[in-house]
């Protein structure tokens, strides 16, 4: 066994602060995913075939290519087409929410999907309009069959964030291989960022069992 | 106050409703039969357009029906087989929601109300309780009542009581017999012939996606006139 974690001490407050950056990241990209998410999955809904056709094109295409690869697009063709300069952190949001809102905005339409359709009728002889009806009768309903399913979109951004460090964003990952460069010993770095990352992902496990057992009250 | 005109709906190939027509005068109490797959709830579903006709016409008080007319909607309650009370939100929640957001009514009034209605149903004690909590029946007269709280002139009910134990279905029609005491103008999808003979004006039978005899209670349940309704009673019966 060839471990020394004393050589690591130093170093540690550096990678810690990783996790600011990562968690900021994680933060930006999902507030946008889920808000851009819910948009193309009332698309996916709607009447309008151009909007559905769209969302549906738009869902195909950012399932079906590599993240990395998106990521690396925006990244230099953003500054090759338009001249304007794009930071790793920025590319790497904008990457992050176009592509999990791929993602969530199926898990929300299979949610709301799964509403019993009874809801919407009792909703429409009542003569609630539809606005009321979405927003106070059916998403609260879909919530539940969606959260689930959420958190997991979640935890995986959180891990899959990690490739941002390709691009040179200072983030957990990109600091762990920076600290393993100039050491020359990658295993303690790395291992203390798995660490990290795992803790994340438990805290984020958590927080989505209590709020799935407050939506539960009604049970 | 209803005037059904050649009534037609198609689900795709299969025309379900083959021209219906008919009239429901104010106050009056329909029943109507028949045997599964006759088309008896499309018909009542087209009443209040949850099912859009393809043919024929539908008139409330002189007026033609069309998804432009929610005003025609709220003059329409609705009680449903499977009673599809909103799970997430309280037995007077339930009840006050379409009010405050339809009729603009202020929560107070809206919960004062619905207060009245649950006692009217008999279920004061559950006002705070959620729909998982409430046996069939309980959630069937609150779905009465919620349908109730709009201030309807029209009721329509769709098969109210064959989702129910058979305990309960009477505690249900209780319910509906004290409503049409009120003079409340009904129309009721049912398999409850006792019921339909008690309290219908009128019973339409429906085989095959016609009507098929439109008839008093009292002279339809003695002497049908068709051979259908006759094989259809002697199995029910």
């Amino acid at each position: 066994m060839n471990l020394d974690f004393a050589q690591l001490v130093p170093s540690i407050p550096y990678i810690l602060y990783g996790i600011w950056v990562t968690l900021q990241f994680v933060a930006v990209s999902l507030v946008l995913g889920f808000l851009w998410g819910t948009v193309l999955s009332l698309f996916k809904i709607g009447k309008v075939t151009i909007l559905r056709w769209f969302a549906d094109a738009y869902t195909s295409v950012f399932r079906g290519t590599p993240l990395i690869l998106q990521m690396l697009i925006i990244y230099y063709a953003v500054p090759q087409l338009t001249g304007m300069d794009i930071g790793a952190f920025t590319a790497g949001v904008l990457t992050f929410a176009l592509n999990s809102a791929a993602y969530i905005s199926e898990i929300i339409r299979a949610g709301i999907n799964a509403v019993d359709k009874g809801q919407k009728e009792a909703a429409i002889a009542l003569g609630v309009p539809y606005r009321s009806m979405m927003l106070k009768i059916i998403l609260p309903q879909a919530m539940k069959n969606i959260l689930p399913a959420l958190m997991n979109e979640f935890i995986t951004l959180t891990k899959e964030s990690a490739i941002v460090s390709v691009i040179g964003a200072l983030d957990i990952m990109r600091r762990a291989q920076i600290v393993g460069a100039s050491n020359y010993r990658f295993f303690e770095p790395l291992l203390l960022a798995g660490l990290i990352y795992y803790l994340l992902v438990m805290m984020l496990t958590l927080t989505g069992r209590v709020m799935e057992r407050r939506l539960a009250k009604s049970d | 106050m209803i005037d059904v005109n050649g009534l037609r709906k198609s689900f795709g190939p299969s025309e379900v409703l083959k021209g219906i027509t008919t009239k429901i005068s104010k106050g009056e109490v329909i029943a109507v039969i028949g045997p599964s797959g006759s088309g008896k709830s499309t018909f009542l579903r087209c009443l209040n357009l949850l099912e859009t006709h393809n043919a024929g016409s539908i008139k409330i008080d002189g007026k033609e029906i069309d998804q432009l007319e929610s005003n025609l909607r709220k003059k329409i309650g609705m009680v449903f087989q499977h009673f599809n009370l909103f799970p997430h939100l309280t037995v007077l929640e339930n009840i006050t929601f379409a009010p405050q957001q339809v009729l603009k009514t202020n929560k107070k009034e809206a919960e004062k109300n619905a207060l009245e209605l649950l006692q009217a149903v008999g279920l004061s004690d559950k006002a705070h309780a959620y729909p998982s909590r409430l046996s069939g029946g309980q959630k069937q007269r609150v779905a009465i009542a919620r349908a109730l709280a709009m201030n309807p002139e029209i009721m329509l009910f769709d098969e109210p009581t064959s989702a129910l134990d058979p305990e309960m279905v009477k505690e249900v029609l209780q319910v509906m017999k004290n409503l049409v005491k009120t003079g409340m103008t009904m129309v009721i999808v049912t398999h409850e012939m006792g019921f339909a003979k008690e309290v219908a004006d009128r019973v339409l039978f429906m085989d095959d996606g016609r009507l098929v005899e439109d008839e008093q209670p009292a002279i339809f349940f003695e002497n049908p006139k068709t051979e259908r309704a006759q094989v259809f009673l002697e199995k029910v019966l």
